[in-house]
């Protein structure tokens, strides 16, 4: 057995940030000890946001979106164009999107694609909810799925779901690289992929 | 396009090897054991791929070494020199994911796919001498390489069509009825399944217009000309001149249509991943694995000078990297002297292997000689064999 450098409770937090994507066990040390040095800059108020997060978070009902108010903040703006629905695969496509300011409509989030191979089937993704909301006054939804084979048939799937509503269905055209993911691209590839795209 | 300098750190049997060339052939002879065909594996993974023997990546990892591998290399190209990097480091976070590290300047690249664009390599090893009579697997992979040259999307399209018929196997298998469940994954299978086929038909079109020429040209070479013929309903449709959109509309429906068959064999009986090359020896008017032992290997280095040839005047004259194998032990000394001189002929940078430097003699002032000595440890392990659905290439 190694032997034990600190408490339990500074172990606990380094373990707990090393789970955090792109955080390995050193950089969760090299966190752990910032945070410890600036206790009351930092610390305090980051255990505090992340327990009011933690408090208030909520799944949006509607679109799958994660907020602090449910509906979520997009779901509920009216200023937004409520004709367009933008079906992504996760949340950070979303998060996405929204850095890119180029979507003025609402989102659905689909929580994944579909792939027998890891068991996922429509009844393990919002494809029902979808193709509830497609109805008026939504005139059209984009698919913004990954290029990946998954997204791409997932999207065929969705496509002929929609299709007896009569709503118009689009894909992304241009600007995202087969076998990209969406959240891996830059705002303005993300912006000439909305703007050109086509009817599938 | 030619290798300036080569270091393997590692790499099989080889802790390091630096070597320093410039661009005229290289002959590597050493013993039974040294590690030649080892340097010729390391130097095809500057190519996309997984190397000339497919093995795990693991499998390259030296023995008794401190556990991951590196192969560095400068690439002389027509835009300037170009750093490749690729390697296994087992001790980063995404080792296990199954792929190897590929820099290009510096550069980290998300796989071996960017090097599609960038490296033209053909290789020629002993154990294709049974391309001909072998597998439909192995003559399929053997083209899709050739391919590779003109078209660096095709290994990355191979990949999604055999990704989406997994899934596809996998909706048969798990008794999915459900025939949306499977459109979406047809329509993939459909749309990369043509392309794949049309990459090969254009592909086999222009290889056999280099043949053409070059039988007009030394009408009497020792290397016969090739009949090919593509076999797959794909292909044939294409051949036919039916344009690719009612190709890809036909494949949909036969797969619709063949889903409960598929059903029953378990796998998707019908698509490029069940495609055949089929090669004849053209002045014989024979099969080729009718033909004698000596015949197919030297139809077979007929059809890889050719594919050379082909790249090296789309590219403008700049030859592709030749990898031969054990070339010189099967070849009697015409048919040798014929070879190196067409090697001298296309400008390539080919690499030569042999137990006995005297084989290479007529190339003496025209190659650069490396001697190759065992410097460690350990016994290969035998890769295990692909599937016969297999489109990796
Ligand atoms: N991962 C590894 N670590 C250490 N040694 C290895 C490894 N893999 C293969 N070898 C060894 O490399 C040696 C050389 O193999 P290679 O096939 O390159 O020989 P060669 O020079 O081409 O011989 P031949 O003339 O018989 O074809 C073999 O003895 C083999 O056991
Ligand atoms: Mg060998
Ligand atoms: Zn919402």
């Amino acid at each position: 057995m190694a032997r034990k450098t600190q408490g339990p409770e500074i172990e606990r937090l380094i373990q707990l940030l090393a789970r955090m994507p792109g955080l390995g066990p050193r950089s969760a040390r090299k966190a752990a000890l910032a945070l410890l040095k600036r206790r009351a800059d930092l610390l305090e108020p980051l255990s505090r946001a992340m327990s009011e997060a933690a408090e208030r978070l909520r799944d949006c009902p509607v679109c799958g979106n994660l907020d602090t108010v449910a509906p979520c903040t997009i779901c509920s703006d009216e200023r937004r164009d409520r004709t367009m629905i933008v079906v992504v695969e996760e949340i950070g496509d979303l998060w996405a999107l929204e850095r890119a300011g180029v979507v003025n409509g609402l989102y659905h989030v689909l929580g994944g694609h579909l792939s027998p191979l890891d068991g996922i089937g429509p009844d393990q993704l919002a494809i029902p909810r979808l193709v509830e909301r497609a109805v008026p006054p939504v005139t059209e939804v984009l698919l913004a799925l990954n290029a990946t084979v998954e997204g791409q048939s997932t999207a065929h799937y969705v496509r002929e779901q929609i299709a007896a509503s009569g709503v118009a269905v689009s894909v992304l055209q241009q600007g995202v690289p087969v076998g990209g993911e969406l959240d891996y691209l830059d705002d303005g590839t993300l912006a000439a992929a909305i703007r050109s795209r086509r009817p599938l | 396009m030619w290798i300036s300098r080569l270091v393997l750190t590692d790499f099989r049997n080889h802790a390091r090897l630096e070597l320093n060339l410039d661009r005229r052939p290289v002959v590597l002879a050493g013993a039974n054991g040294a590690g030649k065909t080892n340097v010729l594996e390391a130097v095809s993974l500057l190519a996309a791929g997984q190397g000339l023997r497919r093995a795990a990546y693991p499998e390259l990892i030296r023995r008794a070494g401190a556990g991951g591998w590196a192969v560095a290399a400068t690439l002389e190209t027509d835009a300037g020199p170009v750093e490749i990097g690729t390697g296994l480091d087992p001790s980063r976070p995404d080792a296990a994911r199954g792929g190897r590290i590929v820099r290009i300047n510096g550069e980290p690249q998300s796989g071996s796919g960017a090097l599609a664009g960038l490296v033209e390599m053909a290789w020629l090893l002993p154990s294709m001498d049974g391309l001909f009579t072998g597998p439909a697997g192995d003559r399929r992979r053997f083209l899709d390489r050739l391919v590779l040259g003109f078209d660096a999307g095709h290994a990355m399209r191979a990949g999604q069509f055999e990704r989406a018929m997994r899934q596809r196997n996998r909706l048969l298998e798990d008794g999915v009825r459900d025939a949306a469940r499977f459109r979406g994954l047809e329509h993939v299978l459909a749309e990369t399944g043509v392309a794949l086929a049309a990459a090969r038909v254009a592909t086999v079109a222009g290889i056999v217009r280099m043949i053409e020429a070059r039988h007009a040209r030394t009408p009497d070479s020792p290397f016969p000309w090739a009949a090919l013929a593509l076999e797959g309903a794909l292909e044939a449709d294409l051949t036919a001149g039916r344009p690719a959109v009612d190709v890809e509309d036909r494949y949909l429906e036969s797969l619709a249509s063949g889903r409960e068959r598929d059903r029953a064999a378990g796998r998707t009986l019908e698509g490029p991943h069940r495609s055949d090359l089929v090669v004849g020896h053209g002045p014989k008017g024979m099969p080729a694995d009718a033909s004698s032992t000596g015949e197919q290997k030297a139809l077979l280095i007929g059809l890889v000078l050719a594919h050379a040839e082909l790249l090296a005047e789309r590219r403008s004259g700049a030859a592709p990297i030749l990898l031969l194998d054990e070339i010189a032990a099967h070849l009697d000394v015409r048919r040798r002297a014929a070879l190196f001189r067409e090697i001298r002929l296309l400008g390539s940078q080919a690499w030569l292997t042999g137990t006995d430097p005297i084989a290479f003699e007529a190339l003496l002032n025209d190659a650069q000689f490396i001697p190759v000595r065992d410097d460690g440890i350990g016994r290969q392990a035998v890769s295990p064999h692909p599937a016969d659905d297999d489109l990796s290439i």
